[in-house]
């Protein structure tokens, strides 16, 4: 028994969960817990008490609208990895999801709790930003809609307020053409974090001309950014690889990597670029 | 201290622990059931996994009371009625799938949860469904020819 004492609340509902969130100072969530248990345990978390969300039947399911998947926060990342709705209408999300942890821990692993805690190098933040999903804060006094690319103020720190839940994920549904996805990630091992990830949606029409392009790179920036300059510059464009060498550049200028004990900056620069370059083409097939 | 009342290998059990217990913990202490091994305590060597409501999971990174009205088997459910050592177990002998057998029951809960999916599983699909287990011993391939052979068995018995 490693972590320090704690009070736990099953909540039943999520105004149950919001109510005990806002009786108990110090209080936190509890979605998947595959990362929260091991801070717990390491005691570099230590809540005097824990709202569990995990009996929360509408916290979970997946939908979709007129423009949206609609991924509920405590939707398990196996779910969403194996959902045939997802592959169709968020391509990117599912071929990101096979990179995120092992069986065992996406079981029990969350869409929203990855979300919430905001990993920089995390493979699900990445494609929520990469596609500017929505992300829906519920508290006492009502939901606030946060864009995804607004979510983060650094590593593992967001806008989202003690009080509040991630509730919701919408992803944009990118209609019409042929999209093309690619996922590139460099890790110590697979299933690891990522030192660098690569997510790249594209949309084509019929010319095989790019028509709609989102690029995003994570671990090598406090949180994931969006390629803006490099999706502009594949607007409009036939892509091939002489021609995505010489637009790769422009990403120098979105990250910020720094130094750790996997890799030097200069390292997550170099292979940021290699790995786009790869995720570009691989989407472009 | 919580009252938690289980299914764990197919029978109804109640103990209470603190809610701090780790589901891992309660299994082996408080259960009594010892197959269930402690490796890193941090989600990190799958040497603790458990099948939750028939999915594998790991159980250090649970709490005990979140399995409260659930559904868990360990790798001691994967004896046959009898008590014999059934075909996953048996496998894992011939092919000496271990060494020091400290990982070979979270891998066996990852052969019963993957052959519960794929009863024909490609060598690619079985590195998959064990690439969150570790061993310090075997190298794997053991294990991999071991999770080959209960494949087998098991379509042959069906
Ligand atoms: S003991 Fe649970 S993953 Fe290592
Ligand atoms: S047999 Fe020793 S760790 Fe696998």
């Amino acid at each position: 028994m490693k972590p320090a004492p704690f009070d736990y609340i099953k909540a039943t509902s999520l105004d149950h969960a919001l109510a005990a969130l806002a009786a108990h100072d110090d209080a936190i969530v509890i979605a998947g817990g595959q990362t929260l248990v091991p801070m717990m345990a390491m005691r570099l978390a230590r809540p005097s008490c824990l709202v569990d969300l995990n009996e929360i039947a509408d916290l979970s399911g997946i939908e979709t609208s007129e423009k949206y998947l609609h991924i509920r926060a405590m939707t398990r990342q196996a779910k969403v990895l194996a959902s045939d709705i997802v592959r169709t209408k968020v391509p990117l999300l599912t071929k990101a999801l096979s990179f995120v942890g092992h069986t065992q821990t996406r079981n029990r692993g969350t869409l929203g709790g990855s979300i919430a805690h905001g990993d920089p190098s995390a493979e699900i933040p990445l494609c929520a930003i990469a596609l500017n999903a929505e992300i829906d804060l519920a508290s006492q006094s009502g939901t606030r809609t946060v864009a995804a690319c607004n979510f983060y103020e650094g590593p593992l720190m967001s806008v989202r307020r003690a009080d509040e839940i991630l509730s919701e994920v919408r992803f944009p549904i990118w209609e019409g053409g042929n999209i093309g996805t690619g996922f590139q990630e460099i890790s110590p091992r697979h299933g690891d974090f990522a030192i660098v990830a690569v997510a790249v949606q594209l949309q084509f029409d019929a010319d095989n001309i790019c028509r709609r392009a989102a690029v995003a790179l994570g671990g090598a920036s406090p949180n994931p950014v969006r390629a803006a300059e490099l999706e502009a510059a594949l607007y409009g464009q036939r892509i091939d690889a002489a021609l995505v060498a010489k637009i790769v550049g422009s990403i120098d200028r979105v990250l910020s990597p720094t130094d750790d004990l996997h890799a030097s900056a200069a390292y997550r620069r170099r292979v940021a670029k290699s790995l786009t370059m790869r995720a570009i083409l691989e989407a472009a097939i | 201290m919580s009252e938690i009342k289980l299914t764990i290998n197919g029978v109804t059990r109640t103990a209470s622990a603190e809610p701090r217990t780790s589901l891992l913990d309660f299994i082996r202490e408080h259960l009594g059931l010892t197959a269930t091994h402690m490796g890193c305590e941090h989600g990190v060597c799958g040497a603790c996994s458990v099948m939750l409501d028939g999915v594998p999971v790991r159980s250090c990174l649970m709490f005990a009371v979140q399995a409260d009205g659930h559904d868990v088997m360990t790798a001691e459910g994967l004896r046959d009625a009898d008590g014999a050592p059934g075909v996953i177990m048996d496998s894992f002998i011939e092919a000496h799938g271990m060494q020091c057998g400290y990982c070979t029951p979270g891998m066996m809960v990852a052969t019963h949860a993957l052959l519960s999916q794929s009863p024909d599983p490609t060598d690619d699909e079985i590195r998959e469904a064990i690439g969150g287990n570790l061993c310090r011993c075997t190298g794997y391939a053991q294990i991999i020819e071991a999770i080959r052979i209960a494949a087998q068995r098991l379509r042959d018995a069906t």
